[in-house]
């Protein structure tokens, strides 16, 4: 704190109330969120018997490693087509006029507000076997059987692609509205095609944000709940899901709470690399 | 200004992808049919009316009422006295606190939902409207953090202390200088806040069961046995209301730039 700042705010009275204000919040969070996310961790080492055997499970549980394989495979997969499609639109979103700029920006924010939940519900309306897509290919004579688009990993992604989908465009849109707009212009200008502009100025410009918008779909990928487990209708099981079986069906408290412990590991991991490429803070603000 | 390129054909395309699948709840909330189904030759609104005529989706959207607003009290009232002491004190300590502020959207929800429901059956808030207000409301509280600390960053310490030291007492220049200073951001803290708790699933899927039954879970289980029509009319409901506003807040900025 600067001299002037001590002198003037002098009196113990005056910070008293602002620390308050400041420890208040953080004991409610400690004592109703902390401790019971800590109790968690503790439980994968000592429930059923103190030891790391749930851990063993990670490598000797043939379950457990395919739950775990196909949330990375279902996670680095949304996150890789969610990049390229919000990429595209938030390079759109930098390269075009005032009012379609508004509209597309529209479009996005008022996608990102809408209920998971009822997003999923469209999505089973339009995929399942009677749902609108089937109808309409077979009713056109295009197939004979319905094809099946959920219960399945496709239906899954589908569904999490477009969830994630605004959480990649703001940070990219953000960070490209960011790129000096006379640069490429003068690379174009010094002779380079726009092929080679694009690879060689813009692209590097945009690799921040490229990185932190795919770390933040990524987190959210893995822990990701409710579309998975509605559009994957019980046959494609990601991580989360399976914890949530674990407790309330074969109650193996052990089991989930190790896969919670990893879960939870993995994403702090990306949190701390996620704060080299950008702030934390503003990619996590809605 | 450029052609319509092929990159913004497929950034429309992508548009077309977010916001028109969405729309399909539309058609199937007027169905006169009990099932899952597009209006062929005629159209009803019952499923509207039973949002509010069944007594089970009316007990949900006040159950989902009553804990988004006790959420909303809560987190806002906590996250603005947060953001305000830290932003007063400008501690380094206040800086790593507001790590542990974040930690609910950081976290998985699935973690703290089982860390919930062993915690809430030892203290015995399992089914419990306190219970959720409480997990909602430390689920909005980043949100609030984050806004208000925005509202704050371009405000000038010395506002405070010049109230101070023209005879305000602590609280008074609080109340008179700073808050009106951070009322937008409360104001969209809440908003948050607010969505935060009412869309809110998987905790509530863990600690609820009968007597609190919200909005959320209430579609939950009625997307798990026979897919009701009536998640289309509720749907519906929320899609305009979050389009509306949407628009609404686009015209202002449009306005405020113009």
């Amino acid at each position: 704190m600067s001299a002037a700042a001590v002198a003037s705010s002098g009196t113990p009275r005056g910070e008293r109330l602002y620390w308050a204000l400041l420890v208040l919040p953080c004991v409610f969070l400690g004592l109703f969120y902390v401790v019971p996310v800590i109790n968690v961790l503790v439980m994968s080492v000592t429930v059923p018997r103190l030891g790391l055997s749930n851990y063993a499970d990670l490598v000797a549980n043939p379950a457990v490693r395919r739950v775990l394989w196909t949330t990375v495979r279902i996670g680095v997969l949304t996150t890789a087509i969610t990049l390229l499609l919000g990429y595209i639109v938030a390079y759109a979103l930098v390269h075009t006029s005032a009012r379609q700029r508004q509209t597309l920006l529209a479009i996005v924010v008022a996608s990102f507000w809408i209920s998971v939940l009822i997003r999923a519900f469209a999505w089973v309306a339009i995929l399942q076997s009677a749902g609108l897509v089937n109808s309409a290919l077979m009713g056109l004579g295009l197939i004979d059987s319905p094809l099946q688009l959920v219960r399945n990993e496709v239906g899954v992604m589908i569904g999490m692609v477009h969830y994630m989908l605004p959480y990649a465009i703001l940070p990219l849109y953000a960070n490209m509205s960011g790129i000096d707009r006379s640069l490429v212009p003068a690379a174009r200008a010094l002779g380079a095609t726009p092929a080679q502009a694009f690879r060689w100025v813009f692209l590097p410009m945009s690799l921040p944000g490229l990185i932190g918008a795919g770390i933040i779909v990524l987190i959210f990928s893995l822990g990701f709940y409710i579309t998975p487990a509605i559009l994957g209708g019980g046959k494609t099981i990601m991580v989360a899901e399976y914890i949530s079986v674990q407790i309330s069906e074969t109650l193996r408290w052990g089991l989930a709470a190790m896969l919670a412990t990893t879960l939870l590991a993995s994403v702090l991991l990306l949190v701390f690399w996620l704060s080299r490429f950008m702030d934390v803070e503003a990619a996590l603000r809605k | 200004m450029q052609r319509f390129s092929f990159i913004h054909v497929l950034a429309w395309a992508t548009a077309c992808f977010l916001i028109l699948p969405i729309l399909v709840v539309i058609p199937i909330s007027v169905t006169p049919e009990r099932y899952l189904s597009l209006p062929t030759n005629s159209m009803s609104f019952g499923h509207y009316a039973n949002l509010v005529g069944d007594a089970r989706w009316s007990k949900s959207i006040l159950d989902s009422l009553i804990v988004a607003s006790g959420a909303t009290v809560l987190s806002t009232a906590l996250g603005t006295a947060f953001a305000v002491g830290a932003w007063r004190l400008g501690v380094p300590l206040a800086r790593r606190l507001r790590l542990l502020m974040l930690a609910p959207i950081i976290v998985p929800p699935i973690v703290h939902a089982i860390a919930f429901y062993r915690a809430w059956a030892v203290v015995g808030l399992l089914d419990s409207y306190l219970g959720l207000v409480l997990i909602h409301a430390m689920k909005g509280l980043p949100f609030v953090v984050l806004t208000v600390a925005a509202s704050l960053a371009n405000l000038d310490h010395r506002l405070e202390q010049a109230a101070r030291s023209l005879g305000a007492t602590p609280g008074q220049a609080m109340r008179w200088v700073v808050l009106p200073q951070v009322a937008t951001g409360v104001v969209s803290g809440a908003a948050f806040a607010f969505i935060t708790s009412w869309d809110e699933t998987i905790v509530a899927l863990f600690v609820t069961s009968r007597r609190v039954v919200t909005l959320p879970r209430r579609i939950w289980e009625g997307l798990a046995d026979n897919i009701d029509p009536a998640i289309a009319a509720l749907g519906t409901l929320m899609v305009l209301i979050t389009v509306a506003a949407v628009v609404i807040n686009t015209l202002r900025t449009q306005r405020r730039t113009a």
